[in-house]
């Protein structure tokens, strides 16, 4: 139980049962006030912590954890620079951009540290320099040319034990998401999944919650002078957020959505420390054989990047909508993007889909194109920067969301749309004068 | 010698169908349904394929969760599995993933023990609920084994030792080799779930329910106060400004109006 029921404040009415998602609310007998009961927290708890404020009598109370560790041994910040064929991910980028800030929360000399772990790859420090990072710990082997969960685990392992990071933050890709979890498992520390959003000061963090979310901030102190991570995601498909904690444990790691955070400036030139660190491998040590990487021959989507996606979703019909959502693309200079439900009906590969199982993403536009808008697929699209829903139905969810919401048949306002699009400038322009 | 499986499987709520309630911000668990979570129901599905093909493999399904997660065994049993077997213990409730595993650890070694070393471990790649990705690869940790996630084709030579796999990556997919015994997560990509069989239906059930003592388990590993990860808050995502509907006499000027907002508001 993460929270307490103070039995001599609860006067019995039952209010808190209502904030509960789990229904893990029940009474028990208790003589001490005029109802003759007291709320009581059954097995259901899953510690969510949402009835923290459900109390008008103050009778929730949270309950905190204690280190069980030297905490203060470990310092500094660690993105795991993950790097494939000698070409560094856009996510690691991303989180030398967010873990610099962060770092800087902390405390002025803590430090953003890029983890390189391949072969052959001296000439990606320069680039972990540019785009922030302080320090580059660089551990080649030709064992280490590819990826493997045995390789890369131990390697990361040594280099944690030996150097311990305070932070490790870690791409949310089918790489970081194979092998951070055994590095948790064999460190005895938490790693929280798919992070959409951090912080690690309390004031920050009340910041981020009163602009963008629902919850009631009154039982956090902005003058809280805790550091520890503030991890934030989605959870029950979008329906509900969380902010996880790693209070006991070291080092905290997180793996993050690629998309979500923001690079930095590239400083060409700019320099830092590199650490090289030999690795303790051996060949036993890889239980696994890759026999080939195969880049699939469909067409490579960058849904990460894109500055406009157009999406289409089951709304298209069939299969051959998607020219049109080509077409459509093509014009505003975008990328196709879909929903589950198209992917699933086979009109389009996986690569394109947008949401929960698919690719997070967050476009200066997004054009939604027949597609309803569950919540799966609103989570991995709403913070787009401008929501434009094209649908037959005015009561989508999607239109919820929509900045604008045209409501007709996409197979005639996209045509308009295309047809239109080179003359917005003028348009506008005629409704000024 | 049989060929033995173990499958890692999760009761979670249909996250599809759950709602909010726009007036108090909290879910609307009326009427959801408890279901096998997607990706251990291609787990199971391999499995199954492995026994179709090799009649003398065993399968075994272990479970944690509360009691009535005995549904999703009876499930997987009426499928074909053999026999299901659910952890149960208030003990290890509020467990994080980290705790989590250490129980699945405990179970697994504790089947072992009466039943020989398994062959091959598979479990789904990630649960709805909590969309972690995280058991898995930690179970296979906790037991030594070797792994491979996101395995979206799989195929096992007539040995029973030699496996390959398509594990998918964003942009394509490796081929690799791995022997058993390892530790194999599932995607939708890999099959295509059976549905129940009558004989499974109404045959007998191998279920069988463990607490944390049956297992063995070290109690300081395990449950919320064990869990290196907890809760700060929760809350549900803030709901938008309301857009705008663009007005329009006809398709044309739809189309007119949006591109004169998108203009006017510096978005393109």
């Amino acid at each position: 139980m993460a929270v307490e029921i103070l039995k001599d404040k609860c006067i019995g009415c039952g209010q808190c049962f209502k904030s509960c998602p789990y229904d893990a609310f029940e009474f028990e007998a208790y003589d001490g006030n005029k109802l003759g009961k007291v709320a009581k927290i059954n097995a259901k708890c899953s510690s969510c912590n949402q009835c923290l404020t459900a109390c008008k009598f103050g009778a929730i109370q949270e309950v905190k954890q204690e280190a069980k560790v030297d905490l203060s041994a470990y310092k500094h910040i660690w993105v795991f620079a993950e790097q494939r064929q000698g070409k560094i991910q856009n996510v690691a980028l991303e989180l030398l951009g967010e873990g610099k800030k962060l770092a800087k929360d902390i405390s002025e000399d803590t430090q953003i540290c890029a983890v390189l772990i391949g072969n052959n790859i001296d000439h990606l420090a320069q680039e972990c320099f540019e785009y922030g990072a302080e320090k580059v710990y660089l551990v080649q082997d030709p064992l280490l040319e590819n990826f493997t969960t045995d390789g890369y685990t131990k390697v990361m392992k040594q280099l944690i034990d030996e150097y311990k990071p305070e932070i490790v933050l870690y791409g949310a890709t089918h790489i970081g998401r194979d092998f951070a979890p055994r590095i948790a498992a064999r460190c005895n520390t938490g790693l929280t999944a798919d992070c959409t959003h951090l912080d690690v000061k309390v004031s920050k963090y009340i910041e981020f919650a009163k602009a963008n979310t629902t919850l009631d901030t009154s039982t956090l102190d902005p003058n809280d002078t805790d550091t520890g991570i503030k991890q934030t995601r989605p959870a029950f498909g979008g329906n509900l957020m969380a902010t996880i904690i790693c209070p006991k444990t070291r080092p905290q790691m997180s793996t993050v959505r690629p998309g979500v955070m923001q690079k930095q400036e590239r400083e060409v030139g700019a320099k830092g420390e590199i650490v090289n660190v030999k690795p303790e491998i051996s060949k036993e040590d890889i239980r696994i054989e890759i026999k080939d990487i195969v880049k699939s021959m469909k067409e490579m989507v960058s849904l990460t990047d894109a500055k406009i996606i157009c999406s289409g979703g089951r709304g298209l019909g069939d299969a051959s909508g998607f020219e049109l959502i080509k077409q459509f693309a093509d014009k505003v200079g975008g990328v196709v993007g879909s929903s589950r439900a198209a992917v699933d009906a086979g009109w389009i590969d996986h690569s394109h889909q947008v949401g929960q199982t698919g690719t997070t993403v967050k476009p200066e536009i997004y054009f939604a194109c027949g597609i309803s808008g569950a919540i799966q697929h609103l989570a991995g699209m709403q913070t787009s920067n401008c929501i434009v829903a094209i649908n037959k139905d005015p009561d989508a969810p999607i239109m919820e969301v929509a900045d604008y919401a045209i409501v007709g048949d996409l197979y005639k306002v996209i045509p308009e749309i295309i047809a239109e699009w080179d003359n917005a400038e003028a348009l506008y322009d005629a409704t000024t004068k | 010698m049989a060929f033995k499986i173990i499958v890692c499987a999760k009761q979670v709520p249909d996250t599809n169908v759950i709602k909010i309630n726009p007036k108090t911000g909290t879910l609307i668990r009326d009427g959801v349904p408890s279901i096998l979570n997607h990706d251990d129901a291609n787990a199971l599905e391999e499995a199954l394929k492995i026994k179709d093909k090799h009649p003398d493999t065993t399968i075994t399904v272990i479970s944690m969760g509360p009691p009535q997660a005995s549904d999703l065994l009876f499930e997987c049993i009426a499928k074909g599995a053999d026999e299901g077997i659910l952890v149960s213990d208030r003990a290890v409730g509020g467990s994080d993933t980290w705790a989590t595993s250490n129980t699945l650890e405990a179970a697994i070694k504790k089947w072992e023990k009466e039943n020989g070393p398994a062959d091959l471990i598979f479990a789904g790649r990630q649960a709805i609920d909590g969309d972690t990705a995280q058991v898995g690869p930690q179970i296979a940790e906790k037991l030594d084994l070797p792994q491979v996630t996101y395995v979206e084709e799989f195929e096992i030579a007539d040995n029973m030792k030699d496996i390959t796999v398509k594990r998918q990556m964003e942009d394509g997919y490796e081929l690799i080799a791995i022997q058993t015994p390892c530790m194999l997560t599932a995607i939708k990509e890999l099959n295509e779930p059976r549905y129940m069989n009558m004989a499974g239906i109404f045959g007998a059930k191998d279920i069988k329910v463990w607490n944390a003592k049956d297992i063995e388990v070290d109690l300081t590993k395990v449950g919320l106060e064990a869990s290196p990860t907890n809760v700060f808050r929760s809350f549900t995502p803030a709901p938008k400004a309301p857009g705008q509907v663009v007005a329009g006499d006809s398709e044309n000027e739809q189309a007119k109006n949006l591109l004169i907002q998108l203009k006017g508001k510096h978005i393109i």
